[in-house]
C-alpha cells in the first residue's frame, strides 16, 4: 500500500535521517495508522495466540475474564471506596506508593518494550532504507510505545477503578487520567534509560542490563520495603514501613508535588491535569531528545547482532553417555541464556525477604517463619516451568535431536532431569539454611519444591511445542491453558505446603484440589489425543 | 545391485497432509552413490526425505537402510545416518566446536576421534577463524557449513542433504561439493536433494526425477537422456520436459 502524499518520494537522505529538500516525507499520519494496525494485530495475535479464526472469541474471552477480575478487585479495593481529601500523612504515603509501585511495573514493561523495538528488528532495515524522515518515524515508535503500556494499564486497572467508582463515586474515574499520566511518563523514562544505557555500556551489556532492570525493577520495589519491614519491625509486611512514624516523619507537607498522583486518584482535577500536562511534556521533550538518536542506536544494535562473541578458547571434548552430552548441551545453553539470567535473578529477589528474616527469626523460632514456605515453593513452581520451557519446547536443532540414534523418551528424561538439578541448585541451599532452624519445615518446603517444580515441567511437557528458544517471550501465547495450570500448580502446591505446617488436614484437601488441576490439565493437553 | 545391500530402499512409501505428498514411492539407492533428487517444488522431495530420516512418520510404506528396518529400529538406523536441512538449524550461544562436541556425545564418538575430526572438518570449511566464536553472529552460509561438519563428524554411512548449497558463495559451494565427493569416493553414500541441476548433473552418480510425490525417470545422466530419446540434451532441458509430460499427464 503506498501512503497518500508519499506516492512520490524521491531517494536521498542523510545518515541522520534527513531528506533532500526535494524529497517529500511520508505524513506522520500515515506512519501512526502504520503503527495502530501493526500493534492491534500484535495484540489480537497475542490473545489470540496466532490463530487467526479466533478474534471473536478472545473478545468475548476476554470481556468474560475483565468481569471475573472485577470479584479480586472488589476484595482488594472495595474498602477503600470511601476515602476522600484531605487524607492523613500515612494514607498518603500507602496510596503513593502503591501508584510508584503501578509506575514501576510500567517502567519495567517499557523497557522490555524499548529493547526488542532496537534488537527485534522486524521492520527497521525497511524504515532506514525509504526515504522516510526518520526522526518522525522513531517519534511514532516512541508514542507507540507509550500508547501500548499506557493501553495495558488502563485495561489492567479497569476493574479496581470501576469498583471504586461504584462504592465511592464517580469521582473516582480520576483515577484513569493517573494511569495514562504514570503510563506516558513511564515510557518516556524507558527510552531515555535505554538510550543512556547504549552510550555509556555500549549495546552488548545494554541487552542484559536492560533485561535484568526490566525483570526487577518492579519487583525491586515491593522487595525494598519488605527488607525494610523485616529490618525494622521484624514482619514481611511492607505496610509496616509506610505506616510508621518515621515515614510520616520524613514526608513532606501535604501541599508538596510528590502528592499529586495521590490527589489525582482521590479527584482532585487541578493535580490531575498538571500531572498529565507533566506527563505529555516530559514525553514530548524525551521524543524531541531522543528520536533523531534511535536511529543510531538501532544501527548499533544491529551492527552488535551481527558480530560474534568470543567463546572460551578451545579444550578437550569431553566424553559420557548420549544423556550426560545432551545434559552439558542444556546446561552450557541455560548459562548463556540472557532471559534466564534475569528471571532467575528475579526469582532469588524474591526470595531474599525471606532469606532476611529466616536470619532474623533464626534466634526467637518465630511462628511467622512458616510464612517462608509458601514463597519458595511458588517461586520453585514459577522457574521450573521457565525452565522447562527453554530445554523442553526451545530446541533450536530439533531436527538434529530428533535424528540422533537415541529414543525419544531418553531425550525428554535428559532435559527433565537438567530442570530438577537446576532447582536444586537454587534452592538447596535456602531449604538447607531452613533445616537449621526447623527441620520438620525443610523437610515439608523440599516436598513443596519437588512437587511444585515436577507439576510445572509435566506441563511444559504436555504442552510442548517446537519453537526457537529466543521466542520465550510468546510462550504464554502457545497456550493460555498451559500459562493458567502452571500458576495453579504453583498456587496449588504453596498454599499445600503451608497449610501441611499450620493446618495438617486442610493441606490434605488443598493437595487434592491441586492434582484435580493438574488431572485436568493432562486430560485437556494435547499430547494426549 | 550386484547382490550388495542397497544403502536406502524405499518400498510404497506415502504420506498424506491436506493433499498426497507422497505417492506409494519405491527408491532403491546403492552403496558408495552419488544420489540427486530433483523435482519442482512440492513435488514431494523434502517430505521423502524427512521421512527417511525419521523426522516424519509415513502413512504407509517402508524405509531400509543398509537392510535394517528404519521404522522398527530407528535407533540402529540413525546411528549410521546423517541429516542436513536447508534451513540449519543450530545453537546461537554454542561455538562451532561446542556444537561438534555436542553432535559427536549425541552419536556416542569416542572423544579423542570426534576432537580431530571437528578441527579437521572445521578447517576444510574455511571456519578455523571461527571455532570459539558463538554462532549466533554467524551468516547463512557459515551457519549451513557449521551444521554440515555436525553431520560429518560422527562419520555416518549414508548422509542425506535438503538443499545444502542453498545461501552458499562460490568458493563455500565448491568446499562443500568437494567435502561431500570425498566422502562419496572413501565409502559413503550421499542423496541430496538440489534446484542447482548443474550440481546434480556433475555430481551424481543417478538422478532421480520426482514429481507429485512419484519416481517418474530415474538413471544415469546418459540413461536419463536415452529413455527421453535426446542424445545431447543438458539436464535442464530434460528436467523441464519431465515434469511438463508429468504435469500434461
Amino acid at each position: 500500500m503506498i501512503p497518500s502524499g508519499a506516492s512520490d518520494l524521491t531517494f536521498a537522505l542523510d545518515n541522520r535521517g534527513n531528506t533532500g529538500a526535494n524529497v517529500k516525507s511520508a505524513p506522520l499520519a500515515w506512519f501512526a495508522r502504520h503503527g495502530r494496525r501493526l500493534a492491534c494485530r500484535e495484540w489480537l495475535a497475542m490473545m489470540t495466540g496466532g490463530r487467526r479464526r479466533r478474534p471473536r472469541a478472545a473478545i468475548i474471552g476476554l470481556l468474560i475474564f475483565a468481569a471475573v477480575m472485577h470479584l479480586p478487585a472488589w476484595a482488594v479495593v472495595g474498602r477503600f471506596a470511601t476515602l476522600e481529601a484531605p487524607l492523613d500523612k500515612s494514607s498518603l504515603i500507602v496510596l503513593s506508593a502503591t501508584i510508584f509501585l503501578a509506575w514501576a511495573l510500567m517502567l519495567s514493561q517499557a523497557i522490555e518494550s524499548v529493547t526488542r523495538v532496537f534488537y527485534a528488528r522486524a521492520d527497521l532495515d525497511l524504515i532506514m532504507s525509504s526515504p522516510a524522515r526518520l526522526p518522525n518515524v522513531f517519534s511514532i515508535r516512541i508514542a507507540s510505545i507509550a500508547v501500548s503500556v499506557t493501553g495495558m494499564a488502563l485495561l489492567l486497572s479497569t476493574p479496581f477503578v470501576d469498583v471504586l467508582a461504584f462504592n465511592g463515586g464517580l469521582r473516582w474515574f480520576a483515577a484513569f487520567g493517573v494511569v495514562a499520566a504514570i503510563g506516558l511518563s513511564a515510557a518516556a523514562f524507558a527510552i531515555a534509560i535505554t538510550i543512556v544505557l547504549f552510550r555509556l555500556i555500549g549495546p552488548a551489556r545494554t541487552r542484559l542490563t536492560a533485561q535484568i532492570l526490566a525483570a526487577v525493577i518492579g519487583a525491586g520495589f515491593v522487595i525494598a520495603l519488605q527488607i525494610a519491614a523485616i529490618l525494622s519491625y521484624g514482619t514481611l509486611s511492607r505496610f509496616a514501613v509506610l505506616t510508621s512514624d518515621a515515614a510520616a516523619g520524613i514526608a513532606p507537607d501535604a501541599g508538596s508535588v510528590v502528592w499529586w498522583p495521590a490527589r489525582a486518584v482521590l479527584g482532585d482535577t487541578e493535580a490531575l491535569m498538571l500531572l498529565l500536562a507533566s506527563s505529555l511534556v516530559l514525553l514530548g521533550l524525551v521524543m524531541a531528545a531522543f528520536s533523531p538518536r534511535f536511529a543510531d542506536t538501532a544501527v548499533t544494535a544491529a551492527a552488535h547482532a551481527a558480530s560474534s562473541r568470543q567463546g572460551k578458547s578451545a579444550r578437550s571434548f569431553r566424553g559420557g553417555s548420549r544423556q550426560q552430552a545432551l545434559r552439558r548441551k542444556e546446561f552450557r545453553l541455560l548459562r548463556r541464556d540472557p532471559w534466564l539470567m534475569s528471571q532467575t535473578l528475579m526469582q532469588l529477589l524474591y526470595l531474599v525477604p525471606p532469606a532476611i528474616f529466616l536470619w532474623r527469626s533464626f534466634s526467637d523460632n518465630s511462628a511467622a517463619i512458616v510464612l517462608i514456605t509458601p514463597v519458595i515453593v511458588m517461586a520453585a513452581g514459577q522457574l521450573a516451568g521457565g525452565l522447562a520451557w527453554l530445554t523442553i519446547s526451545g530446541e533450536d536443532a530439533a531436527d538434529l535431536v530428533a535424528t540422533a540414534p537415541l529414543p525419544p523418551s531418553r531425550v525428554i528424561r535428559a532435559k527433565i532431569e537438567v530442570v530438577m538439578m537446576s532447582i536444586g541448585a537454587v534452592f538447596a541451599p535456602l531449604v538447607a539454611a531452613l533445616a537449621l532452624v526447623a527441620p520438620l519445615q525443610a523437610v515439608v518446603t523440599a516436598g513443596g519444591i519437588l512437587l511444585g517444580a515436577a507439576s510445572s515441567t509435566a506441563i511444559q511437557l504436555w504442552f510442548r511445542v517446537q519453537a526457537r528458544r529466543s521466542q520465550f517471550r510468546r510462550r504464554q501465547t502457545s497456550s493460555r491453558l498451559a500459562t493458567f495450570a502452571e500458576a495453579f500448580s504453583s498456587i496449588g502446591w504453596a498454599g499445600t505446603a503451608a497449610l501441611a505446617l499450620a493446618v495438617p488436614p486442610a493441606a490434605a484437601i488443598s493437595g487434592a484440589m491441586t492434582l484435580a488441576i493438574i488431572a485436568a490439565t493432562w486430560k485437556l493437553s494435547p499430547t494426549r489425543d | 545391485m550386484n547382490g550388495e545391500t542397497s544403502a536406502l530402499r524405499l518400498r510404497g512409501l506415502t504420506k498424506r497432509f491436506d493433499r498426497l505428498a507422497v505417492d506409494a514411492l519405491d527408491l532403491t539407492v546403492r552403496g558408495r552413490e552419488f544420489y540427486a533428487l530433483v523435482g519442482p517444488n512440492g513435488a514431494g522431495k523434502t517430505t521423502t526425505l524427512r521421512m527417511v530420516a525419521g523426522l516424519l512418520r509415513p502413512d504407509a510404506g517402508g524405509v531400509d537402510i543398509f537392510g535394517i528396518d528404519a521404522l522398527k529400529d530407528p535407533v540402529a538406523a540413525k546411528q549410521m545416518m546423517a541429516w542436513v536441512s536447508d534451513e540449519p538449524m543450530i545453537y546461537d550461544k554454542l561455538t562451532p566446536l561446542e556444537y561438534l562436541e555436542f553432535v559427536a556425545g549425541l552419536w556416542g564418538i569416542e572423544p579423542k576421534a570426534s576432537q580431530a575430526s571437528a578441527y579437521e572438518l572445521l578447517a576444510s570449511l574455511g571456519l578455523e577463524p571461527h571455532l570459539n566464536e558463538r554462532c549466533e553472529g554467524f551468516s547463512k552460509g557459515m551457519r549451513q557449513k557449521v551444521a554440515l561438519a555436525g553431520a560429518l563428524v560422527h562419520d555416518p554411512r549414508l548422509i542425506i542433504l535438503d538443499e545444502p548449497l542453498t545461501g552458499l558463495d562460490a568458493l563455500s559451494a565448491r568446499h562443500v561439493k568437494g567435502l561431500l565427493g570425498d566422502r562419496v569416493r572413501a565409502g559413503c553414500t550421499v542423496i541430496m536433494t538440489t534446484h542447482i541441476l548443474e550440481v546434480a548433473e556433475r555430481m551424481a552418480d543417478r538422478i532421480g526425477v520426482i514429481a507429485a510425490g512419484r519416481l517418474v525417470a530415474e538413471g544415469t545422466l546418459a540413461e536419463l537422456r536415452q529413455q527421453n530419446g535426446h542424445t545431447d540434451t543438458s539436464l535442464e532441458d530434460l528436467f523441464i520436459a519431465l515434469v511438463d509430460t508429468k504435469a500434461a499427464a
